[in-house]
């Protein structure tokens, strides 16, 4: 945990100078660079579930290690992951962390909604007094906080010139080694396999809600007949289908992500399509041949419902933009109204007995 | 990793470029160079229309119709007629 205790201003402590007059005890907390076991078992339950939205910070201006009137000042945003994360990163330096309110919610999407801003870093700024604190006048902000945050309008209003730091907090030492100046390397966002895996758990879980009443269904819809429920029909007959819905969505909703690089295409539709078509292909020799409508209904409905979980992945990554998400969905759309529509028939096909 | 090509919003206007170099900066794709004391656009596809650049151009050069890039937030722009946003902090429970 964050110690939340007050400690009078370092600055004020140890300034020598004219500011040395400064006797106001401003409000700084001091903050660990170690993560202790509750922070680390916050981090996982904040990429499994709901816990996330809840995990915050209180904004402000924090003292990591033993700050000086010289030390930088680092901006954060009032997720308690993205500030863990970033104070992590300090181990050894001696800086100040100004936590922005952004209702919780991490510096990329904060910049996105407008509460990691441009007007909230000059508020902060002046609310914690941060022009007596420091002696220079600058202040190190995330790059990706660069689309909430305009620097030619921080330094106009004041008189801070905002640096963007690299994208990702670990590069801050090499950052700061390298004379304040990101590499090319250190302004570029990545999207590798372990980011992409530590995502999956968002889109899957809130799926596998629904699994229940899928499920449900399906043991209805296989164990009701006109003279009455056979739950021996519904066991047997439903089976399958538990079991292919089950591997419809980790098709889309783990198995793309995970492979997202080589799966053909460039839509996410698509490329959860291709991959929900595969699970099946694979899926179906389990079970032995089904009745012709039951065929074409698995062929229809799942690789449709891979292809939705797929989709729901664009809201992850770190490269699709809003144009081409909206462009892929008036297909998509379309699609899966079609495939919806057809796998209804077939169902009706199956129950009646045609074929 | 790219996404779909052509669709881009982004618009660059030379004449206004002063060269500063701060959407070189923020762009976290790479897709401004700085060459003879001018931004160039290096590859208009790779934009993700995140909006860094635009907003830290005091110059008035790019122009990028800026959203979420999220399949979920933009159904749920289209049921609730809204802007797309997603459900960060709302109770949705799904984040960006």
């Amino acid at each position: 945990m964050v110690k939340s205790d007050n400690t009078g201003c370092q600055c004020a402590q140890t300034s020598a100078s004219g500011a040395a007059t400064l006797k106001t005890v401003l409000a700084i907390k001091k903050a660990s660079t170690t993560l202790s076991r509750n922070d680390q078992w916050g981090a996982i339950k904040c990429r499994l579930s709901s816990f996330r939205n809840n995990y915050t910070v209180t904004p402000g201006l924090y003292a990591v290690g033993e700050p000086s009137e010289d030390s930088d000042v680092f901006v954060s945003a009032s997720y308690k992951l993205s500030f863990d994360k970033l104070r992590s990163a300090l181990a050894g330096i001696n800086a100040w962390v100004l936590v922005l309110d952004t209702k919780g919610i991490n510096v990329w999407c904060a910049a996105g909604k407008g509460t990691f801003s441009t007007e909230e870093l000059i508020k902060k700024i002046s609310d914690t007094n941060l022009p007596l604190c420091v002696r220079h006048r600058k202040i190190i902000v995330p790059q990706l906080g660069a689309v909430g945050i305009s620097a030619y309008k921080v330094i106009k209003a004041t008189g801070f010139r905002v640096l963007f730091g690299p994208v990702y907090a670990a590069d801050i030492a090499a950052y700061i080694k390298n004379g304040y100046k990101a590499t090319p390397q250190m302004r570029a966002i990545r999207f590798p396999l372990a980011d992409r895996l530590i995502l999956t758990p968002m889109e899957i879980i809130p799926m596998l809600k629904w699994y229940p009443v899928y499920a449900a269904v399906v043991l209805i819809f296989f164990g009701v007949h006109s003279t009455g429920i056979v739950f021996r029909d519904a066991f047997y007959g439903g089976a399958p289908f538990l079991l292919l819905g089950l591997v419809g969505v980790l098709a889309g909703a783990f198995i793309t992500p995970v492979f997202l690089p080589v799966i053909p295409f460039r839509a996410f539709s698509l490329k959860g399509w291709i991959a929900g078509l595969l699970a099946m292909f694979l899926a179906m020799k389990l079970f032995p041949a089904m009745p012709v409508s039951l065929t074409v209904f698995v062929w229809l409905f799942f690789p449709a419902v891979s292809s939705f979980a797929a989709l729901q992945f664009t809201g992850s990554t770190t490269f699709t933009g809003m144009s081409g998400v909206k462009k892929e969905l008036r297909y998509a759309v379309f699609g899966y109204v079609i495939a919806g529509a057809a796998s209804l028939i077939s169902l009706i096909l199956y129950k009646s007995g045609v074929l | 990793m790219r996404y779909l090509a052509g669709v881009a919003t982004l618009q660059f206007d030379s004449d206004r470029c002063t060269g500063c170099g701060m959407c070189a900066e923020v762009c976290p794709h790479g897709v401004f160079i700085i060459a003879n004391a001018v931004a160039h656009v290096t590859d208009k596809d790779k934009c993700m229309e995140c909006g860094a650049c635009e907003n830290n151009c005091a110059f008035g050069a790019i122009r990028v119709t800026s959203g979420v890039g999220c399949a979920s937030a933009i159904i749920n722009g289209m049921i609730t007629g809204r802007e797309p946003s997603c459900g960060c902090g709302s109770d949705s429970g799904a984040c960006c």
